[in-house]
């Protein structure tokens, strides 16, 4: 097992150092010699060489390549152009809201799409299965603004049941932090929802179709134990895949649900970036993503061996 | 009540589809006495096995008891809810199935799922149910028990696989145990073994069995009493030497003279009345062959290796001659597939040539030999007809591909005319050419993948297990097509199979595989009165024979 989980390890460095690439060609992509655009509008020729010089620009791409590459893996991301602050610093700050707020989320998601999507699976083709499976193209189909905006209409502006809008730390206790996130987590988990209570109702009809379903049903099992100790294990490998490629549309959603609710995390921090051209920020952010994307899929394969024995490593 | 334990009045079970209501069984009467082994045998679609999950209550969303009764112990099952059917459920009556593989959970130890059952409908501990699993296990006789609890279905052989199901079934000391289909699927030395295993058990703990089967001469070995279903009525009840012997019902005697036995021929294997339909073509002689014609195939030292383990095929050498028909026998593992497999050059060998009418096409690769011109000439008939036809492609375009793909035909009136001649050959209705394979039946299907095969006038045909899925009548209607397309299109035919009567008759050669390995080889007559080896006189008894004529008639 521990053998398999370095494997995979050593297997995902090819991914991350095509990421680096990619994350560090970034500012090259752009149009443009990047030492104006990172300059910006107003600079004087001077400025511009100035720039040059101190990022280095003058040298070969590959010897910059290797340098900002010598840098991460120590720990150093770079300068924000635009604060003079260290990039890992500004990252760190805003760490802690995202991660709440993306954790909330994926906990709501699994807590209420699996059951609905079990239950739905159970009553195919019934009322509540109709019901569920047009939540969920309901879900579907709102984008996360549109479902923010109408929370926080109902439940903060008119209900005055929650806070509006604003993050407060854990750290300040776990209503106050709690309390702030709800709505949030909400809008940003409608679409999730929708998405992983689908993909449980199909993975379930399959696997109750199967003939161990009925062998079960043929031992006097009950109801609950026939989904939920025989079926439910058995359609987990999509669920848990679901589940995880649904951490990028986190990610994404995180952006426009941070703005939505005025939380200072990286979503934020993202947008602000890419308005300023702080391209050191926006490449440490992106590198961040990445490598919490790759190590999600990491960690989805380690649970496929945990749950399917017939999966080896 | 009588002595009945089981007694079914006037049951009728219907299934909704689209088209509405479909009754699957239409008025079945039978009765069961407690310790009594029961064989219910039937084609598929005979509503034999709906009969068993009506029993069971174990029917799909879709069916639905619309009549009669089922008394079990005097309590009528099709009344029962919640509670009350689950004690009955695995306690009482228990059932086991078709394809024990897919009856077991995969990812759950096997242990666990014998001590689900018995968690179910006793009281006690989990170590106490782990402890009565490990029993049952060693009852069903499960080598290395302990190491075994832990382990998975996919580490377990087939037959393996269903004395778990039998050990899950008998776990409670059910009255009645149904077995549908327990051994369909198993080699036949398997077969045996589990069966005298099931019988054993029921006869120990004195427990009734309903006997489900398609196979008539498993039924004849086993049960004292067999009733005969079709479209969903029993035609017939008697004892297996009475029902052989003097069969009373057409459909009987259909199903009596469809079942392959040691001596039966081709010939035999339909119904005085259907014969006159074959005359014309069984009689036919096979041309001789001059002497010292080259042969069509020859096969040297053929060997596999697959990426780990020992060769599954290891120095196979044989030759055919053109029009000659040779079996490939042995239980599953022996490497009959992956020989035939290499021979229709779908994979490639390890080691060996493969020589086709003079040319080398050993060392041609897998992938690159449908560019040959040779493969027109070696086709291949596949196992499943279900899964080896393409869902999306009509009759008519799975017979019309292999025109257009090799033998360069352009869709028209030409390669209609083509399809329609392959289908007259084997027997498939024109009118059938426009449906897709799920609207096909299972005799059908068969028909349009051999119609496949023969579209480009191979020389060589290899068919891996044809008839396996298929019941016996049709079974003998395929046989004897491929019987007369050897006879008067000169097509040699590979046959591998498991059913050693089938492959007596059918075939002039016959080579036993074990383990990889040729055990033994020669006419198929001689080879099967007169076994040489241990290996073949065990598969040769295993086959369970339908005995007839004069000893079962004076032992009556």
């Amino acid at each position: 097992m521990l053998s398999y989980i370095l494997r995979r390890i050593v297997a995902t460095l090819p991914v991350m150092a095509i990421v680096a690439l990619f994350v560090f060609s970034l500012l090259y992509i752009a149009p443009g010699d990047p030492a104006v655009v990172i300059a910006g509008d107003q600079a004087s020729p001077e400025d511009v060489e100035r720039i040059r010089q101190s990022l280095g620009l003058d040298r070969p791409f590959l010897v910059q390549f290797g340098g900002w590459v010598w840098r991460i893996l120590h720990g150093d991301l770079g300068t924000s152009i635009f604060t003079n602050l260290p990039v890992s610093a500004m990252i760190g700050q805003r760490l802690g809201p995202t991660l709440s707020l993306m954790i909330v989320t994926l906990l709501l998601t699994i807590v209420v799409a699996v059951p609905l999507g079990v239950v739905a699976a159970w009553k195919a083709g019934s009322l509540i299965d109709r019901v569920i499976m047009g939540f969920a193209v309901f879900g579907f189909s709102l984008p996360v603004f549109v479902v923010g905006y109408m929370l926080a209409y109902i439940f903060a502006l008119e209900l005055e049941w929650l806070p509006v809008q604003g993050y407060t730390p854990l750290a300040q206790g776990f209503w106050p932090w709690l309390e702030n996130l709800i709505l949030p987590a909400i809008a940003l988990g409608c679409v999730y929802i929708a998405l992983v209570a689908r993909i449980t109702r199909a993975a379930m009809l399959e696997v109750l179709q199967q003939d161990y379903i009925r062998t079960a049903k043929a031992k006097g099992l009950g109801q609950g134990g026939i989904l939920f100790i025989h079926a439910l294990k058995n359609a987990a490998v999509p669920i848990v895949t679901v589940i995880g490629i649904g951490i990028a549309l986190l990610i994404g959603g995180a952006v426009v649900t941070e703005s939505v609710f005025a939380i200072p995390g990286l979503g934020r921090l993202t947008i602000d970036a890419i308005l300023r051209r702080d391209y050191p920020v926006i490449q440490g952010i992106v590198l961040l993503f990445s490598f919490v994307y790759v190590l999600v899929n990491l960690m989805i394969d380690v649970v496929y061996t945990l749950v399917d024995p017939r999966i080896r490593y | 009540m009588s002595e009945d334990l089981l007694r079914i009045d006037d049951l009728h079970v219907a299934f909704s589809t689209r088209r509405g209501m479909v009754e699957a069984v239409r008025g079945v009467t039978l009765t069961v006495k407690a310790g009594e082994m029961l064989g219910l045998v039937g084609e598929s679609g005979s509503g034999k096995s709906v009969t068993g999950f009506a029993t069971t209550r174990l029917l799909d969303a879709a069916g639905r008891v619309t009549g009669g009764k089922i008394l079990f112990r005097g309590q009528d099952v099709t009344k029962l809810r919640g509670d009350d059917l689950r004690q009955l459920q695995g306690a009482a009556m228990s059932m086991i199935f078709q394809n024990p593989r897919a009856a077991l959970n995969p990812i759950r130890a096997i242990g666990l799922q014998i001590a689900d059952a018995i968690l179910t409908h006793k009281r006690i501990s989990k170590e106490a149910a782990r402890a009565e699993a490990l029993d049952l296990l060693r009852a069903v006789q499960i080598r290395d028990p302990e190491a075994r609890m832990n382990a998975y279905p996919h580490e377990l052989s087939g037959g393996m696989c269903q004395r778990v199901m039998i050990a899950i079934a008998i776990s409670c000391n059910p009255a009645l145990l149904i077995a549908d289909e327990p051994t369909t699927g198993l080699d036949v030395t398997t077969q045996k073994v589990v069966m005298d295993l099931l019988a054993d058990i029921a006869a120990a703990r004195g427990m009734a069995t309903i006997l489900i089967t398609h196979d008539l001469g498993l039924a004849a070995r086993y049960c004292r009493r067999i009733a005969v279903m079709e479209r969903g009525r029993i035609v017939e009840e008697a004892s297996p030497g009475i029902l052989f012997s003097a069969p009373q019902h057409a459909y009987t005697r259909r199903l009596v003279a469809a079942s392959p036995t040691a001596t039966s021929r081709i010939a035999d294997l339909v119904t005085e009345e259907d014969r006159e339909r074959y005359a014309n073509v069984v009689t036919r002689p096979r041309q001789e062959r001059a002497h010292g014609t080259p042969p069509l195939l020859e096969v040297r030292k053929l060997a596999k290796r697959f990426d780990q383990g020992s060769a599954a095929v290891a120095d196979f050498s044989m030759t055919m001659a053109g029009g000659e028909s040779v079996g490939l026998v042995g239980e599953s593992g022996s490497g009959k597939s992956t020989t035939s497999r290499m021979i229709c050059r779908l994979i490639d060998p390890s080691e060996g040539d493969i020589v086709f009418d003079g040319q080398s096409i050993g060392h041609v690769a897998a992938r690159d030999f449908h560019r040959s011109p040779l493969r027109k000439d070696i086709q291949m008939v596949f196992q499943d007809p279900n899964e080896s036809l393409n869902p999306r492609f009509t009759a008519f375009d799975c017979i019309a591909h292999p025109l257009m793909r090799l033998d360069g035909m352009r869709a028209g009136a030409g390669l209609r005319k083509r399809v329609e001649e392959c289908a007259e050959r084997v027997g498939l209705p024109l009118d059938l050419l426009p449906r897709f394979p799920h609207q096909l039946s299972g005799g059908q299907k068969a028909r349009v993948g051999i119609a496949r095969a023969i579209a480009c006038r191979p020389r060589l045909l290899v068919l891996d297990e044809p008839t396996a899925a298929l019941d016996v009548s049709v079974q003998a209607v395929v046989l004897q097509l491929l019987d007369r397309l050897r006879r008067e299109n000169d097509i040699a035919l590979l046959f591998v199979s498991h059913d050693l009567n089938v492959v007596r008759m059918l075939c002039d050669r016959t080579i036993v595989l074990r383990n990889g390995g040729i055990v033994e080889q020669g006419e198929s007559r001689a080879l099967f009165d007169n076994p040489k080896t241990d290996y073949t006189r065990k598969l040769v008894e295993a086959i369970p024979h339908i005995e007839t004529g004069p000893t079962l008639a004076a032992a009556l």
